[in-house]
C-alpha cells in the first residue's frame, strides 16, 4: 500500500527529473512550440515541492490535489491547467484514504487522464501529452516499470505524428518529425514513479 | 544574442517595475503580475480584463486606462498567465457591473481564462468572455487548435472599452466585442525569427533571403516560406489572404502592426502599399493605425488587420482613449 509520504517522494522525484531534463524539454519545444516547456514545468514542480515540504498533506489524495492546484497557480500556458487537472482529478478519486493500492492509483490516474482529454478536447494520436499518459496508465496495471517504459515509448511514438492540438498544430505537416514536449514531460512523471517505487 | 536584460528569470518582473515607474496612473503589482488602472473599480462601469503571454508589448498592459482595459494580466514570455492573476484582477476592477474577459485563441490562454472565469464566478463576480480568433493564416479546421488571436485584439479592447465607458451593460459590451471579432481578419509576415530571453537564440531558422508568410506572434513558423518579397508583393499577398475570407461592404479600420524589430519607416512604406491594394480591390478605409502594437519580441516583420465597421463601431473607435500604448481625443 502507498501512503502520503510515497506520493510526496513521487512529486519530489518528478521535480528532480524535470529539473535534470528541463533543457531537453525546452529543446523539444523549440521547433514546434515556443521553447519554454522545460522552464515552465521546472517553475511549477519547484513550487509543488516547496508547498508539499511546507505543509505535508496527510493523505495520498491530498498530496495530488495540492500538487495539481500548485501547478495551475504557477505554470501558465496549456501545461498548467492540463497537468494541474491530471493530478487534481486523480487526487479527488483517491479521496481521503490514508493508504491506497497500486490499482487505486491506476484508476485515479485513469480518471485524471480522462479529464485532461476533456479539458483539451484531445485524444491519443493528436500529438499531445495523452500519447504518453494513456499507454502509461494502461501499463500501470502490470507494473510501475512497465508504465514508465510504455509512457516513454508513447512519447517517442509522437515523432511521426502531425499535431492537431496546441501551438504545434499551426505548423501542420511541419510538426511531423519532432517529439511532442508534453508527451516527453508526461513520460518523466512515470519515470519518477517507477524510480520511487523501487 | 545581446539583450538589454539582467537574467532571463526576472525579465517580466523587471519590465513591470519599470512600467510602474513610468506610469503612476496605473497600479502595477509586479509580484502578483496584475496591472490595474488606479481609479478602478469605476462606478457603474463594466470592467474589461485581458492578458496573455509577455513579449507582445504594448499588448496588453499598455492598453490599460480610460477608454480601454481596466486590468491586464501578463504571463511569462509567450506563456499565458495563471488563473490566480485573473481572479485577483477581476476582484480589483469589478464595480458590480460584471467583467468581460478578452481572450486570444491559444490553448493556454483559453484554459487559464476558463478556469479563472469559474473561480471568479464562485466569488460572486459576473463574468463574460470573448474569444479573439482573427488570423486567416490558420485554416479553421479540426486539424488545428483554431485560428489564433492577433491584431484584432486591439480593435476589440478599444471598441469594447469605449462601449463600457459609455455605461453600456455587460451583455451589450460583450455583443459589440463579438461583432468586432466577427468583422476582423489578420495576416502576419516574419522577416526574422524572434529570440526569447529563456532560450537566448532565435526560435526558428529563417535564412537571410527568405520570409515566412502567415506567421503568428510567438515566433512560431507560419504556413509557407518563400524567397524574400518586396513590400508591394507582401501587401498584395497579405491583403488578398484576408479578402479571401472577408468581403467588406463597409469601410474598414486598418492596423499595420510591427512585430517589434521593423522600423516605422518600413511600416509606413508598407502601409502605402496596403492602401494601394485596398483601393484597387474597392475597399474603403475609414481609419488607419500604424505602429508596434501587438509585437513578438525582436521579430522583424508585420501584420495587417482589417475590421469592417458600421457607424457605431467607428464612433466607438474614435472615442477618447488614454493608455500608455494608445491615446487620443482627450
Amino acid at each position: 500500500m502507498l501512503d502520503a509520504a510515497f506520493f510526496v517522494r513521487w512529486m519530489t522525484a518528478a521535480a528532480a527529473v524535470i529539473d535534470r531534463e528541463a533543457d531537453r524539454l525546452t529543446e523539444l519545444d523549440s521547433p514546434i512550440g515556443d521553447a519554454d516547456h522545460g522552464k515552465n514545468m521546472q517553475r511549477g514542480f519547484t513550487a509543488v515541492v516547496k508547498t508539499l515540504a511546507a505543509e505535508p498533506p496527510a493523505t495520498p489524495g491530498a498530496v495530488l490535489t495540492t500538487a495539481g492546484r500548485q501547478l495551475i497557480s504557477s505554470v501558465g500556458g496549456a501545461s498548467g491547467p492540463l497537468y494541474g487537472t491530471l493530478l487534481r482529478r486523480a487526487g479527488k478519486v483517491l479521496g481521503e484514504a490514508d493508504r491506497v493500492s497500486a490499482e487505486e492509483l491506476r484508476s485515479g490516474l485513469a480518471a485524471g487522464v480522462d479529464a485532461v482529454g476533456q479539458l483539451g478536447g484531445s485524444a491519443p494520436g493528436d500529438k499531445t501529452m495523452l500519447d504518453a499518459l494513456v499507454p502509461g496508465v494502461t501499463a500501470l496495471s502490470a507494473s510501475f516499470d512497465a508504465a514508465a517504459e510504455a509512457a516513454g515509448q508513447g512519447a517517442l511514438a509522437t515523432v511521426p505524428m502531425q499535431a492537431r492540438k496546441g501551438r504545434a498544430s499551426y505548423l501542420g505537416e511541419r510538426s511531423i518529425g519532432h517529439q511532442d514536449p508534453g508527451a516527453a514531460s508526461s513520460a518523466l512523471l512515470f519515470a519518477a514513479l517507477a524510480e520511487v517505487a523501487k | 544574442m545581446k539583450m538589454l536584460i539582467n537574467v532571463a528569470e526576472t525579465v517580466v518582473a523587471d519590465a513591470l517595475r519599470g512600467m510602474a515607474a513610468a506610469h503612476p496612473e496605473l497600479v502595477v503589482d509586479a509580484e502578483n503580475r496584475v496591472i490595474v488602472r488606479r481609479d478602478a473599480p469605476v462606478e457603474g462601469k463594466v470592467a474589461l480584463l485581458s492578458g496573455g503571454g509577455s513579449g507582445h508589448e504594448p499588448l496588453h498592459g499598455g492598453f490599460v486606462g480610460p477608454g480601454m482595459l481596466d486590468a491586464a494580466c501578463p504571463g511569462e514570455v509567450f506563456t499565458s498567465p495563471v488563473p490566480d492573476q485573473m481572479v485577483r484582477a477581476a476582484a480589483a476592477v469589478d464595480s458590480g457591473n460584471g467583467v468581460l474577459f478578452i481572450v486570444k485563441n491559444y490553448t493556454g490562454d483559453v484554459l487559464n481564462f476558463q478556469m479563472a472565469a469559474e473561480l471568479a464566478q464562485d466569488e460572486g463576480v459576473q463574468v463574460a468572455s470573448v474569444l479573439v480568433n482573427d488570423d486567416v493564416a490558420v485554416t479553421d479546421s479540426t486539424f488545428t487548435a483554431g485560428r489564433r488571436g492577433t491584431g484584432a485584439t486591439l480593435f476589440v479592447e478599444k471598441i469594447a472599452g469605449a462601449a463600457a465607458d459609455e455605461g453600456m451593460p455587460l451583455e451589450r459590451v460583450e455583443a459589440l466585442a463579438r461583432q468586432v471579432v466577427a468583422s476582423s481578419r489578420s495576416f502576419g509576415v516574419a522577416l526574422s525569427a524572434c529570440t526569447t530571453p529563456a532560450k537566448g537564440s532565435p526560435t526558428f531558422d529563417l535564412p537571410a533571403g527568405e520570409l515566412e508568410l502567415g506567421v503568428g506572434i510567438h515566433g512560431e513558423p507560419g504556413r509557407e516560406r518563400r524567397a524574400m518579397m518586396t513590400s508591394r508583393e507582401i501587401a498584395d499577398f497579405s491583403v488578398d489572404a484576408i479578402l479571401e475570407d472577408l468581403d467588406p461592404k463597409l469601410p474598414v479600420l486598418v492596423l499595420v502592426n510591427g512585430m517589434g524589430a521593423t522600423p516605422l519607416l518600413e511600416l509606413y512604406g508598407f502601409n502605402a502599399e496596403v492602401r494601394r491594394v485596398l483601393d484597387e480591390r474597392g475597399v474603403a478605409v475609414a481609419r488607419t493605425l500604424v505602429g508596434n502594437y501587438v509585437t513578438s519580441l525582436d521579430m522583424a516583420g508585420c501584420s495587417v488587420t482589417l475590421c469592417q465597421v458600421d457607424g457605431e463601431l467607428l464612433r466607438l473607435w474614435d472615442a477618447p482613449v488614454q493608455t500608455p500604448g494608445l491615446r487620443w481625443g482627450r
